[in-house]
């Protein structure tokens, strides 16, 4: 519990004042402007839209400058401004078999359809830090190689001839939404993946790489990961055909793990499933792991690990609540603090004053 | 092709528009039985009013169930769905609003949502357009929200709207809410308000 | 006529701001536009398939920013573009209206649809090299026989 208190307004005010120059910092350095953030360090703006929730590049790169390039604080800035938005509806679901392909990738077949694209990645640098860098130095343009307009089919869409991978669940039903219903225990996978998708890449990280180590083992391989743009379809009131309103980049990474059958189930690849906003391998890599992990009661598969706990995953997966809650610790808590002091010393008292045998018995 | 006529203009300001109407219903709400004007710059497909359309246009979205009186012609829900993009249905028991211009055509209020005894905010709202507040029989409001009892004289409720009214409130903390709207002004009935006729 | 009209949003939708200006300011300035609805800003909510193919789920929100006008000729027009650009919202319904009147379509079209999308076309394509020029071509160092 925590009490409203009085004074400290002059205090607070002064604190803000501090946080705008020190987030200015040196006033000889030009300042940063959005169309820098959003360009070279996309990637920050793209986990900031992703676990924001919200999808406008400008308005993430605007949360990383006054969040000083916190994250966690400027997912919490998207997340309070999305509140103020109106939801005109529900787009039709997206086509990632048409996207607009900007890297593509599968560690499971080497010679698949349209080919392997390693587009920009950090994969094959030296890590090596960069000292040119630190420069304005020029930079080179792209190399440039006409396409060959191959397609680029779905990895798992190949696989599923055979019937030796699980094929992709149909539900005709409405999915549900974790914006607008309270989460329930058990959980549909639509919302599971719903709360993934703006779920912590930090939490989903470990949560994955727990799964490797052994703690629900899901034998995983990168069927694909593919990266770029995808068009979003709406409908609008006055017309009655839907439209295409922009694109809006994605990552899907299509996990396909090796399953040697149960009671229910016969031996095949299962699969788990990892869509995020932006350009965030990484994470789009963890969710699908983690997708995959809480699957585990529908193939039979003992819940031993808490990767495979739905309410443990889910219940924590979401930084903005997270830190909320670890960081209301620091607001005053006076009163309750000085009711445990009174209980403390009371104990203590009652303590030194029992014999020996007593304090031992209490003890045990 | 031919432009549909039933697109009519909505809120010229919609973020300042909706902010007057918003508190006025807000008001209208909090003390029920109170003539809370409201005359919005609107101009939707009779006889919708400005009054009445312009508090589903602030109260509705894409994700409020919108259910309307079936002698409402087409332009008005055409207007109303083109504007707030509310999802129509023909079921009151499934509505989060109520658009009721016709008394005569309305369903008793028990067949609305009423809300659940863990839920009771899931039920309708109903935006009720009658011709008048004043000049009709007197009724006496009590409850909460009201010192001691105060007096409406509405013309143009739905007929036994008493009766149903004096079930809806003895389904408390369950049943509807209602706006009564004027031409020019509305009143609130929250569920928690009781009904009678005064005697003159 | 649906299908040509879907196009025409498509391709409105998908042109930067720049270029979409550029291509209707003098039309769309010169013809008068009453507004219906907006331009406001909003979100929808963006949705995947579990497994790509799979039943749908929703991923996030993405802004959006949609107006409706109405010409002196009675034709209404729509448009919604993802993010926060009213400006450019009402002149692609502006377009919309004035490509719906059969004699003012084929100028549309020439003037201002058929520029874009070469724009659209010019920029995809120039992406799609560059990711075309990371393309992995394997070949065989050794192989062994059975």
């Amino acid at each position: 519990m925590y009490v409203a208190v009085k004074g400290g307004e002059k205090a607070i005010d002064a604190a803000h004042r501090l946080l705008a120059d020190r987030r200015r910092g040196d006033r000889d350095v030009p300042a940063l402007s959005l169309e820098q953030i959003a360009g070279q360090l996309g990637l920050a703006v793209d986990r900031v839209m992703a676990e924001g929730s919200l999808f406008d590049p400008e308005l993430a790169a605007l949360a990383v400058k006054q969040s000083r390039g916190d994250l966690i604080e400027a997912i919490f800035l998207l997340r309070a401004y999305r509140t103020t938005l109106s939801r005109f509806g529900y787009a039709r679901p997206v086509d990632t078999a048409a996207m607009l392909i900007e890297r593509r990738i599968s560690a499971t077949f080497k010679d698949l359809p349209g080919g392997q694209l390693l587009g920009s990645t950090f994969d094959y640098t030296h890590r090596l830090l960069d000292p040119a860098l630190a420069t304005d130095e020029a930079v080179d343009a792209p190399d440039h190689r006409a396409g060959d307009g191959a397609a680029t089919p779905r990895v798992t869409d190949l696989l599923g001839d055979e019937g030796l991978i699980e094929p992709d669940a149909k539900g005709g039903a409405e999915p549900g939404d974790l914006t607008r219903i309270s989460p329930e225990f058990p959980m549909d996978r639509d919302l599971r993946l719903q709360a993934l998708a703006r779920g912590d890449e930090g939490w989903l990280l470990a949560l994955g790489y727990s799964t490797q180590r052994g703690y629900g083992r899901t034998h995983p391989f990168v069927g694909e990961i593919r990266i770029g743009e995808v068009e979003i379809e709406i409908d609008m009131p006055g017309l009655d055909f839907p439209v295409v309103a922009g694109r809006i980049r994605l990552t899907e990474c299509q996990m396909v793990n090796q399953f040697k059958g149960s009671a229910k189930e016969p031996p095949q690849f299962t699969r788990g499933y990892g869509l995020v906003f932006g350009q965030s391998e990484r994470k789009a890599m963890a969710m699908a792991l983690v997708d995959r992990a809480l699957r585990a009661r529908d193939f039979g598969e003992d819940v031993v690990a808490p990767a495979q706990d739905e309410e443990f995953v889910i219940a924590h997966c979401d930084n903005v609540q997270a830190t909320g809650f670890v960081e209301h610790l620091k607001l005053p808590h006076y009163v309750d603090f000085q009711a445990e002091l009174q209980l403390v010393r009371a104990m203590r008292a009652e303590w030194a004053s029992a014999p020996e045998d007593e304090r031992r018995e209490a003890a045990e | 092709m031919p432009a549909r006529s039933e697109f009519a203009a909505g809120f010229a300001d919609p973020v300042r528009d909706s902010q007057t109407v918003f508190r006025a219903v807000m008001d209208a709400m909090a003390h029920p039985g109170r003539i809370v004007g409201v005359a919005p710059e609107l101009t939707p497909p009779t006889p919708l009013t400005a009054t009445s359309g312009a508090i589903v246009l602030c109260l509705c979205d894409s994700d409020t169930r919108l259910w309307i009186d079936d002698n409402s012609p087409p332009a008005v829900s055409e207007w109303l769905g083109f504007q707030t993009g509310a999802p129509l249905t023909g079921n009151p028991a499934e509505a989060a609003f109520a658009l009721v211009l016709d008394g005569e055509a309305s369903p008793s209020l028990g067949q609305f949502c009423l809300g659940t005894q863990e839920y009771p905010d899931r039920s309708t709202t109903l935006v009720m357009q009658v011709q008048s507040l004043t000049g009709g029989a007197p009724l006496r409001l009590t409850g909460p929200g009201i010192d001691g009892s105060t007096t409406i004289a509405p013309v143009g409720l739905p007929r036994d709207f008493l009766t149903h009214w004096a079930e809806n409130r003895a389904r408390f903390p369950r049943g509807v809410d209602v706006i009564l709207c004027a031409p020019d002004s509305v009143v609130g009935l929250p569920r928690s308000v009781s009904l009678s006729p005064e005697r003159v | 006529m649906e299908a040509a009209r879907r196009r025409v949003h498509r391709i409105l939708a998908l042109a930067n701001a720049q270029a979409l200006r550029q291509a209707c300011a003098a039309i769309c300035d010169a013809t008068p536009a009453a507004m219906l609805r907006g331009p406001e800003t909003g979100m929808v909510m963006a949705r995947g398939r579990i497994g790509g193919s799979g039943a749908a789920f929703n991923i996030g929100d993405v802004s959006l920013t949609r107006a409706s006008v109405r010409l002196a000729n009675g034709a209404i027009g729509h448009a919604a573009h993802l993010g926060r650009d009213a400006g450019r919202v009402r002149l692609a319904a502006i377009v919309d209206a004035l490509w719906q009147d059969p004699e003012r379509r084929r100028e549309i079209e020439d003037r201002i649809v058929a520029p874009l999308e070469r724009f659209v076309e010019a920029r995809d394509a120039k992406l799609g090299g560059e990711v075309a020029a990371t393309k992995v071509d394997f070949f065989t160092l050794v192989r062994g026989e059975d």
